[in-house]
């Protein structure tokens, strides 16, 4: 096969290239920030230019990174690689791989509704296509970015009212960026986590309306405050500064009421980086590829679904990919960022 | 349905009790009784049977989505709860709000039993076709198995209280043992001026709970009245109008199980209701409660099983005399009137028992008394003040009780299966085995005890180290000791092991224990002999 699920990860060897290697490589494609797919150690890094910023803060400055935009080839040993919006999080990309006629995509995480910050997901023509499956059930369903931004500032607004802090829970890089986008327009002081803040100011956007937390900070306000926080804070002593206050948390898998009440939120919201059942089939369809890899999420029943209902060669394919992970402890939040807070 | 969609997700949204009582008593003041009587049937578990069979509600639901059948499946199992993976399919964006009323559809689903099954299906797809999903999901729910909404029966009493003026506890009492949403009218029920209308009431429960508290906290010991806390079925003997009825705590009325309690009718007085637990006990000794299941669970009572296993009530409250309600009466009194009816009763010493009263002049000595409690068939130790009242439901403060240490094993987890509801998607219910030589026997489950931080720790841990999937069920590496808890050991032709336990549940999870160090079959057959 043109591309190699190996034990480093996914490896083209025509072109020497790894995309989204979990161990150390000599040269890496990476799709996106987030850290099961951008790890450090590899000698040298390609990535979209909307990447740079955040990646040299998550891998550190040093590393040898080169960037392209979207839809800019380059050519390795003969392989035309190019990178194609997967509208997952700021500078996400599907990595196109053509050699010889053959036309290999893999989609990293994406998702193909708009959500209003990211450049939307590109349908790219190919033969092969790998893609995640995390939402690969009929029961996700996720709403649009209207109703979604409706119903955080509604939410919003009634604790308020009532004199209630609202704590968003979202990872930092992604989520609390649409958080802050759905909520741009709403007059309360808001509270950034640091995590949340130096994720922002990695990937050079205004913190300007924004307070980074500190100690006692919640003192130097009279009135409830609006607070974006990872994941990481939930059930920590951390949130108590902050009563009286509503939980908000935000994730895909808010979708069940399983999930909701396990993480003891008080509201969810169904907002996820990932596409969800009708988005995969979708996306799936659009690239009129005939082999469908499935990675990372519900990959069995997914690639059965695409073999029986589509008839197209689908497989599973192991990867160390996580999807939206809700239950592991927040991977975006490092130890020095947890300080940080 | 609209106001008790509302109820519902209202209810949902916390898990604080203030704010559960006042969404209760807000719906139950704009509420019209015919309604609210549905919304507390179905809160307090006493549901209609269900109009249409969960295996119809796949088949349509699976067709209306589109998707083959093993696809609902394994949403199914993604999910744990057949009224929201419908909901999620079928994934409605209606906007509307329906006009009819939960009387109205509930008469109309109990109606539907006798419909054709394509009727049936034409009517319950009109639903899904048209409901907004919050009252999609709550139709499900009401057509589906369960509904729960983490309230409790006193949380709703309580809210109909405050909602109608009328006292908690008179409340809990009037929506005790059977009635049937069709046809009880609330306020005809709430308006009874006389509790003693319905001959065969009995009175909630009063419940004690786990001692954890300082022995300083409880004051004097000479104020404490001590009895044995017993593993039978807790119960109350009701004579009134020359009619016997036995209830037990789950508020089913036993009175045809137990032929024993027959004679009471003529020999205890009229208007008489004991308090106590039932028991076999044999030449003054109290059976195992093996033995009680096998009289409970038999259809037929014959002779033999009669003579084999006879019941009789330890009697430890009295509730009601000549009629009058004693449950405000101090303890010490009630108890007085009690020892007066029983040992005027022709039953005493035959099915009528008193609970002995154990003496203990100090604090520190009361340990040795619970330890004693498993060599005579008991469980532990009560503790109730001398001045108590008889409360409705679990307080604390008067009551108290106190266990004697559970069993324990040490076992290996090697099977795991996706539990539900607020487990739904994680590995949470486990079994567990023992060694038998180099083999590892599985001899029971468990599924709780862990905390929710474990309970994830454990389900990554399966997702990882599966070797085989069974269906639902995984098997997994043995790798991990967990200590199990539990009450009893019987011997059990029904299990591959030949062992049954009793509540048994994870205590510990013994990560600093070696594979090799976990309990044998052969300790688990120990102790079974020694325990007979």
């Amino acid at each position: 096969m043109f591309l190699q699920f190996d034990k480093d990860g996914i490896y083209c060897a025509q072109a020497g290239v790894y995309i989204d290697p979990w161990k150390p490589v000599d040269k890496a494609i990476i799709t996106h920030a987030h850290s099961d797919h951008a790890r450090r150690g590899s000698k040298s890094y390609l990535a979209h230019h909307d990447s740079r910023g955040i990646l040299e803060y998550r891998l550190g400055q040093e590393i040898q990174l080169e960037t392209l935009g979207y839809s800019e080839p380059v050519i390795m040993n003969g392989v035309r690689i190019s990178l194609h919006p997967a509208g997952h999080i700021t500078g996400s990309s599907q990595v196109r791989l053509e050699y010889k006629g053959e036309i290999w995509v893999v989609s990293g995480d994406y998702k193909v509704m708009p959500d209003g910050i990211t450049t939307p997901f590109e349908p790219v023509p190919c033969h092969h296509f790998v893609t995640e499956s995390t939402f690969g059930l009929p029961v996700y369903n996720f709403p649009d970015a209207a109703t979604l931004d409706a119903d955080l500032k509604s939410w919003c607004c009634k604790n308020l009212n009532a004199g209630k802090s609202c704590v968003l829970i979202g990872y930092s890089l992604g989520k609390a960026q649409r958080i802050l986008s759905s909520l741009h327009d709403m007059p309360s002081p808001v509270i950034l986590h640091g995590a949340i803040y130096n994720t922002n100011t990695a990937l050079g956007l205004s913190n300007e309306r924004y307070t980074r937390y500190a100690a006692g900070i919640k003192k130097t306000f009279q009135e409830p405050l609006i607070v974006v926080a990872p994941p990481s804070v939930i059930g920590s002593s951390w949130l108590r500064q902050f009563e009286p206050y509503e939980l908000g948390v935000c994730s895909g898998w808010m979708q069940l009421r399983g999930a909701r009440r396990r993480r003891n939120a008080d509201m969810g919201f169904v907002m996820s980086d990932h596409a969800d059942w009708k988005g995969l089939n979708e996306a799936v369809l659009a690239t009129g590829a005939d082999h469908i890899y499935v990675t990372h999420g519900y990959k069995s029943i997914y690639a059965k679904w695409l073999t029986e209902q589509f008839g197209l060669d689908a497989v599973t394919v192991d990867t160390l990919y996580e999807g939206e992970a809700l239950e592991q402890p927040d991977t975006e939040t490092t130890e020095e960022e947890d300080e940080a807070a | 349905m609209k106001a008790f969609t509302e109820l519902y997700y209202e209810l949902d949204a916390t898990t604080k009790t203030l704010p559960k009582v006042e969404a209760l008593t807000r719906y139950f003041l704009r509420t019209k009784p015919e309604d609210s009587i549905w919304a507390i049937a179905l809160l307090v578990g006493n549901r209609p049977k269900r109009p249409v069979k969960s295996s119809d509600l796949k088949a349509w639901a699976t067709d209306l989505a589109g998707i083959p059948e093993w696809l609902f499946g394994d949403s199914y199992s993604v999910v744990g709860d057949l009224a929201e993976t419908i909901t999620l399919l079928i994934n409605s964006t209606s906007d509307k709000v329906s006009e009819i009323s939960l009387n109205e559809l509930m008469r109309e689903l109990g109606a539907m039993a006798s419909l054709t099954d394509a009727e049936k299906k034409e009517r319950v797809l009109g639903y899904w076709k048209t409901l907004a999903p919050q009252e999609l999901y709550v139709f499900n729910k009401l057509i589906t198995g369960a509904f729960r909404v983490g309230v409790s029966k006193l949380l709703v009493f309580k809210a109909l209280s405050k909602a109608y003026q009328i006292e908690e506890k008179v409340i809990a009492h009037r929506f005790i043992g059977n009635w049937k949403p069709t046809d009880t009218s609330l306020l005809d029920l709430l308006k009874e001026d006389e509790f003693l209308d319905a001959t065969s009431r009995p009175y909630p429960f009063c419940l004690a709970y786990a001692l954890d508290v300082e022995w300083s906290a409880l004051g004097r010991i000479e104020d404490w009245q001590i009895e044995r806390k017993y593993d039978g079925i807790r119960g109350q003997i009701i004579v009134r109008n020359k009619e016997l009825f036995v209830w037990s705590r789950g508020e089913e009325l036993l009175t045809d199980k137990f032929p024993e309690f027959e004679e009471l009718k003529y020999d205890l007085p009229d208007g008489t209701v004991i308090d106590g637990e039932i028991l076999p006990i044999v030449n003054g000794k109290i059976r195992s409660f093996n033995q009680m299941q096998k009289r409970t669970t038999r259809k037929a009572l014959t002779k033999k099983i009669l003579q084999e296993v006879p019941l009789k009530m330890v009697c430890y409250d009295l509730l009601e005399k000549d009629g009058k309600d004693l449950r405000d009466l101090p303890l010490q009194e009630r108890r007085r009137l009690l020892e007066e009816v029983v040992t005027n009763s022709k039953a005493c010493n035959s099915s009528l028992v008193l609970a002995p009263l154990l003496s203990c002049n100090a604090w520190e000595k009361l340990d040795q008394l619970r330890n004693e409690a498993k060599a005579v068939g008991c469980e532990g130790l009560m503790l109730k003040r001398k001045d108590s009242n008889y409360e409705t439901g679990r307080k604390r403060g008067k009551w108290w009780k106190w266990k004697v240490d559970p069993y324990s094993v040490d076992a290996v987890l090697i099977y795991a299966q996706a539990g539900h509801g607020r487990r739904a998607n994680l590995f949470t219910d486990y079994t567990f085995a023992v060694w038998d030589g180099d083999v590892l026997v599985p001899f029971t489950k468990a599924y709780s005890g862990l905390t929710d931080k474990e309970i994830i720790e454990v389900d990554a841990w399966i997702k990882k180290n599966t070797l085989e999937k069974f269906g639902p069920v995984r098997s997994v590496t043995p790798h991990w000791v967990f200590e199990i808890a539990f009450e009893g050991i019987n011997e059990s032709p029904r299990h591959k092991s030949g062992i049954a336990l009793r509540f048994p549940r994870i205590a510990r999870w013994r990560k600093d224990k070696p594979l090799s160090e976990a309990n044998t079959k052969e300790d688990l057959l120990n102790l079974l002999h020694a325990t007979q």
